[in-house]
């Protein structure tokens, strides 16, 4: 298992190449990966993402540790990178490795559902207009219900 | 004790951490305490509803208890992934 919070970018093949290398009795690897997404109608120059740091891999370390448990994982990765990115940057990403690909799949849903609303990350989105703090949706919080 | 604030909340107290010496029991008296202090603290915590706080590190309630507590941090709802 590892977490990283890094201001640098990552490389996704290397990272997903990286990660299902080595897992002879593992036969399913998820991997999701997310992107600073434009604004249609209001053109983005920058997304700007703080953290706090300490807390942000402690809570990524339980989040990660809760998923290995609970999907009987044989492996979990999350990167997460914080600083100023452009819009088609990746944020960061998850991946997952079970014997059977329900638990990678559901176990990687876990990570992305749990890391969205109890991580402590915050986005902004700066555009010609200023800048603006991205709002916490309910559907982010709600999300966590199902499990 | 040291006090962080980040995103927005960070921007309207102009400041992301300072040391508060406090008596306060609770979470909720530490904002008590820094809200009659100055306007600034007053409106970033003027809705609690719209606030996070986490006690040395870990994500909790405003009635958690201070006692031999080292670091307290306000913020808004997490925005990560």
């Amino acid at each position: 298992m590892r977490v990283s919070v890094q201001e640098a970018p990552f490389d996704l093949g290397r990272e997903s190449a990286a990660f299902a290398a080595g897992h002879v009795d593992m036969g399913a690897i998820v991997t999701f990966t997310g992107i600073v997404r434009d604004l249609p109608d209001d053109p983005m120059q920058a997304m700007e993402i703080e953290h706090y740091p300490g807390m942000t891999e402690a809570a990524l370390t339980d989040i990660a540790t809760q998923a290995m448990t609970r999907f009987s994982l044989g492996d979990a990765l999350v990167i997460h990178r914080y600083g100023r990115l452009v819009p088609g940057e990746l944020i960061m990403m998850v991946a997952t490795a079970a014997r059977h690909r329900k638990d990678a799949f559901e176990g990687a849903e876990f990570l992305m559902d749990y890391l969205k609303s109890r991580a402590p990350f915050w986005k902004r989105e700066i555009s010609a207009n200023g800048a603006e703090w991205v709002a916490a949706k309910d559907e982010d919080e709600a999300a966590l219900n199902r499990w | 004790m040291d006090v962080l604030y980040f995103a927005w909340v960070r921007e309207r107290i102009g400041l992301p951490r300072e040391k508060v010496e406090t008596n306060a029991a609770t979470v909720a008296e530490l904002v008590a305490e820094l809200s009659a202090r100055e306007d600034r603290y007053a409106v970033a915590f003027s809705d609690l509803s719209a606030l996070r706080v986490a006690v040395d590190q870990e994500l909790t309630d405003f009635d958690a208890p201070l006692a031999g507590v080292r670091e307290v941090a306000f913020f808004p709802p997490m925005t990560g992934g």
